[in-house]
């Protein structure tokens, strides 16, 4: 199984995303870079946090048009496996391969601190390991988090069980004062009908090692790991 | 294109006197050309030359055996083991701040950056420290105060935004620092920004032009009208037209400055560079002397060939423009294509736009024509050094002790929420919550705590570092208020489990034309030999930033200390917060009748008046006791014997109790049951920010051991209470003086940023 990590101009958390396969889930990893028409033979593949292009215009919205992304289209049209984290969830938004658009924080205002986020369905890739309402503390990192879509879109991802984490407090309880920038219905990551796009807001790469706090996000890469070494073994 | 002529008015306008211009002529053996007056003039800028701290920088310790680079360079590296160096530095960008806060702030930070990368090291970590005016009113205020107040609260909305965006957007985490108000700042707000970065010590690169006839090539963002003069700006005083000078500041453009880094760190990779530097202050006339100057070569440049952002910019806006996100690099002879290829796989300008000579001369050509040439000695260290005169400011004399009246337990109870509610105290998160503090996910102790700790993911060992100042104590006495600054930063590391290494600073002072400003200059500068001395941590480099003051009135001498030290296991990572219930409390160290200058004597003294005459004077400190004190606590948390340390500063051992009672990340609130003993008042012994004090929680078992090495340094420790329950319950010689909820005391010192700043900051967000 091979993870590749997409770097596009101004992307940040590429490292951070790089260190947590190889050195945490020990799985091999390669960078691939935004120019590139093809992701080459990688089984999943990650668009990490940062401000691809700087940002200035619309979060994401000069990243959808990068060669690579073409080249993403490509692969999760057949079935690959795509994680957006930050910034990645913002492309994917912008790109059309997931619903709904990231707005700026309901306070506008940049916010860094540990949220906790439910799991709302193991049925992903990306969920595989978790138990339904488990909580995961996890950081954000973000000045445009605040989901929001349409009603029917909103109930088409209800109904079809496709919102994956949603901010909590510790208990689990879908509060106010548990969403840190005035998402609808807390939402902090989706996945695509197909169920092998998801996108969050959380950067579980920062919570992959007890050292720096928490772990609580490694499973979300296990997940995704074990769904890759299922596959490989069936095929 | 012809030259503009000289005449007395440009060169006054150029703010250098008749005496300088006279100088110029000497070393030039000529009139200079426009171009060159304007060069001339940014080199020797207070900003640029150090022309009256250079004096008496001199006697800082600036070697030991950690030092790899002192100053001199765009940044000190340290030895921190392993192979690896820690290369870091602090640089004001206080005046661009006032004029334009986000902007100002902003390039602050890009400007640090770039010093750090441009030693081959990748920035892993950053802080500020941030000083602003008051941001409440006194009741019935005046409209004119209602003003500052409200400009105050913009201004810090504009910087931590600024800050926050940059850093953000660049890819650095800002992981601690300080944030700290007083009236004086309100015109002058202080805005310091440190990077620290890691580097091989095979790896480190530096601002030198070697190898005559190689290549000279610039990068990054084109050249703009933007900045110019920005150094000779931050060399004045303000006053009302200060505002009309918004166009020299320059405007930040992070993700260029992230693609620079890049590009840097790989053509560094390469091989094919052998000399870089950032363009600051002063630009590419700076960085082409500088780099000159430090191998003992000249540097030819012509700048038609410089990538440009305008038209029809002439040779002095070229050399003076201060346009970001730019850097100067020698290649090897024939190597520069390669060089060039990074650059523009990252989509960067990359021109080769001169040589370098071995004539020692900055020779600047605009196409076939020569504009300046000035040997580089007459830029750098022929460049004028004042010995300004000094005097002791009379109010030094007039100190008094504050007033010690025996106050009423309901009194010393509201002076207790009343100081945790102080702005200096209060929590910063709504600041550091703006900063994105985890990026590279190497921040194992997060902003709040007294150090913040990374880990150095090559090496498996921590980085500890903090800034710190004390305004009010230099005030009072510059020589011990340094001193107290330097030991409250050692002891910010020793608590969290670190061995401190060495230091930059950052050295903000009003006008150097004052003999008064002058003389605290000069005492900060032996106070500050002395307790590095102690301490065994050096300088390895920083800023100075002179006239701070604005229609005759200064900022209190603020020299700002960045320490770093390194933590030798992970394992003694240790933070300031109680981590269970039924452990002893113990004050390493003794309380003494310290008031002097404290956030007591602020917030009972006078409300809006901070004159240090009716404060008091600061605190005495006896370095070598602070010493032992240090190294009783480090050996202790590196036996394992504790679960929590903190060093006691602002407001005394009662909010220092208090925050370590306060809730963290995944760590409810955890009150305490103290009893406080002594010959002091109650209030000293409340409130007294005597230094040399540090507050560990240990289990009842680990006690005997802690006696034992307190015994072996010769430092008092004594068991002053039990960490557990609902409420923060203090008593003085047996009556409860303070009895509240944990909840209810941490909630008081959480609000008070957010409902200062709110608004403000919906405003400022607005108009972005």
């Amino acid at each position: 199984m091979k993870f590749g990590v997409v770097v596009f101009p101004g992307s940040n958390c590429d490292h951070d995303t790089y260190h947590v396969i190889s050195k945490v889930i020990g799985q091999p990893v390669e960078f691939i870079w935004h120019r590139q028409t093809s992701v080459n033979d990688c089984d999943a593949v990650l668009l990490p946090g940062g401000f691809s292009y700087g940002d200035y215009l619309r979060t994401g919205a000069i990243a959808r048009f990068s060669p690579v992304m073409s080249a993403v289209k490509e692969f999760a049209a057949n079935g690959g496996k795509v994680m957006g984290i930050c910034n990645g969830f913002q492309i994917l938004c912008e790109a059309g391969l997931l619903p709904g658009a990231l707005m700026r924080n309901a306070n506008l205002k940049f916010v860094c601190q540990h949220i906790n986020m439910r799991v709302e369905t193991t049925d992903t890739p990306f969920t595989a390991l978790c138990q339904k309402g488990q909580v995961l503390s996890v950081p954000i990192a973000h000045g445009d988090g605040n989901y929001f879509c349409d009603t029917a879109t909103l109930e088409e991802l209800k109904g079809d069980n496709r919102i994956v984490f949603r901010y909590s407090n510790a208990n689990g309880a879908l509060t106010e004062g548990a969403n840190p920038n005035g998402s609808l219905e807390n939402i902090a990551g989706i996945v695509n009908r197909e169920r092998n796009v998801m996108g969050l807001m959380p950067h579980p790469e920062r919570a992959s090692e007890e050292l720096l706090g928490s772990n609580d996000g490694r499973i979300i890469f296990s997940s995704l790991a074990a769904t890759l070494a299922d596959l490989a073994k069936a095929s | 294109m012809s030259e503009p002529a000289i005449t007395p008015d440009s060169i006054r306008s150029h703010g250098l006197s008749d005496e300088e211009y006279q100088r110029i002529i000497e070393l030039l053996g000529r009139q200079p050309t426009f171009t060159e007056l304007g060069i001339f003039s940014v080199m020797w800028s207070e900003h640029c030359s150090y022309k009256s701290s250079r004096v008496h920088l001199k006697r800082l310790p600036t070697t030991g055996e950690c030092v790899l680079q002192g100053p001199g360079e765009n940044a000190g590296i340290v030895d921190i083991g392993g192979g690896m160096a820690a290369a870091f530095k602090i640089e004001s960008h206080n005046h661009p701040s006032f004029i334009e806060p986000y902007q100002g702030a902003a390039t602050g930070v890009g400007g640090i950056l770039r010093d750090i990368f441009t030693m081959g090291a990748r920035p892993v970590a950053a802080m500020n420290s941030l000083h602003f005016g008051l941001l409440a009113a006194t009741p019935n205020a005046a409209p004119e105060e209602r003003a500052t107040i409200a400009r105050n609260r913009s201004i810090m909305s504009g910087v931590v935004k600024g800050v926050g965006d940059y850093g953000n957007s660049f890819g650095v985490p800002t992981i601690g620092g300080e944030v700290r108000f007083a009236d004086c700042y309100s015109r002058n707000p202080l805005v310091n920004a440190f990077t620290l970065g890691i580097v091989r010590h095979n790896e480190i690169f530096y601002g030198k032009a070697t190898g005559v006839g190689n290549p000279v090539i610039y990068v990054g963002a084109k050249t703009g009208r933007d900045g110019i003069h920005g150094a000779t700006m931050a060399s004045e005083e303000f006053d009302d037209a200060s505002q009309a000078k918004r166009p020299t500041v320059q405007v930040g453009d992070p993700f260029l400055e992230k693609l620079l880094l890049e590009a840097c760190l790989e053509a560094m990779r390469d091989g094919a560079i052998v000399g870089i530097q950032d363009m600051g202050a002063a630009g590419l006339t700076s960085s082409a002397c500088e780099m000159g100057a430090r191998a003992g070569n000249g540097i030819e440049i012509d700048v038609d060939l410089v990538p440009q952002r305008e038209t029809g910019m002439t040779a002095y806006e070229m050399m003076l423009s201060e346009s970001q996100e730019r850097m100067l690099i020698v290649a090897a002879k024939g190597r520069e294509r390669e060089v060039i290829e990074v650059f523009k796989k990252w989509e960067l300008d990359a021109v080769v736009i001169g040589r370098v000579t071995d004539d020692q001369r900055l020779r600047v050509k605009q196409g076939n024509q020569i504009v300046a040439d000035i040997p580089n000695e007459a830029l750098t260290e022929a460049a004028p050094k004042y010995n300004r005169p000094l005097k002791k400011p009379d109010f030094i004399g007039e100190i008094a002790s504050i007033e010690q009246v025996e106050k009423s337990v309901a009194e010393l109870d509201a002076t207790f929420m009343r100081l945790l509610a102080a702005p200096n105290i209060a929590s910063k998160e709504w600041v550091y919550r703006q900063y994105d503090h985890m990026v590279r996910t190497n921040t194992i102790v997060l902003p709040g705590s007294d150090a913040a700790v990374i880990r150095v993911k090559e090496k498996r060992r921590a980085l500890a570092m903090t800034l710190d100042s004390n305004a009010r104590y230099c005030e009072a006495d510059p020589r011990v208020g340094v001193q107290l600054v330097i030991a409250e930063a050692c002891r910010n590391l020793i608590v969290g489990g670190a061995r401190p290494l060495a230091l930059t600073n950052c050295l903000n002072f009003a006008s150097p034309e004052r003999p008064e400003v002058m003389w605290q200059f000069s005492e900060t500068i032996d106070g500050m030999k002395e307790a590095c001395e102690v301490f065994n941590t050096p300088v390895t480099g920083g800023n100075v930033s002179f006239y701070n003051e604005t229609e005759g009135r200064g900022i209190h001498p603020t020299p700002v200390i960045g320490m770093v030290g390194v933590v030798a296991d992970a394992k003694h990572i240790t933070t300031q917060w109680f981590k269970s219930a039924n452990c002893a409390i113990v004050l390493l160290g003794k309380t003494a009748n310290d008031l002097g200058a404290s956030e007591y004597a602020l917030a009972t003294q006078s409300t809006t008046n901070d004159q240090p005459n009716r404060l008091g004077n600061a605190p005495p400190l006896d370095l070598q006791l602070e010493k032992r004190v240090q190294e009783a606590c480090l050996q202790i948390i590196q036996a394992g014997l504790v679960e929590s340390a903190h060093d006691c500063s602002d407001g005394g051992l009662a909010v220092a109790l208090a925050e370590c009672a306060f809730s963290s990340y995944k760590r409810e609130a955890i009150g305490c049951e103290v009893n406080l003993e002594g010959e002091l008042s109650q209030a000293a012994l409340l409130f007294a920010e005597t230094p040399a004090r540090i507050i560990v929680s240990a289990a009842k078992e680990n006690l005997e051991k802690i006696f034992e090495i307190a015994r072996e340094q010769n430092i008092a420790a004594t068991v002053i209470g039990r960490t557990g329950g609902e409420n923060i319950k203090i008593a003085v010689k047996g009556e409860v003086i303070i009895n509240r909820p944990t909840t209810e005391v941490e909630s008081a010192w959480r609000k008070v940023l957010p409902q200062s700043l709110e608004e403000a900051s919906m405003i400022a967000a607005e108009q972005r």
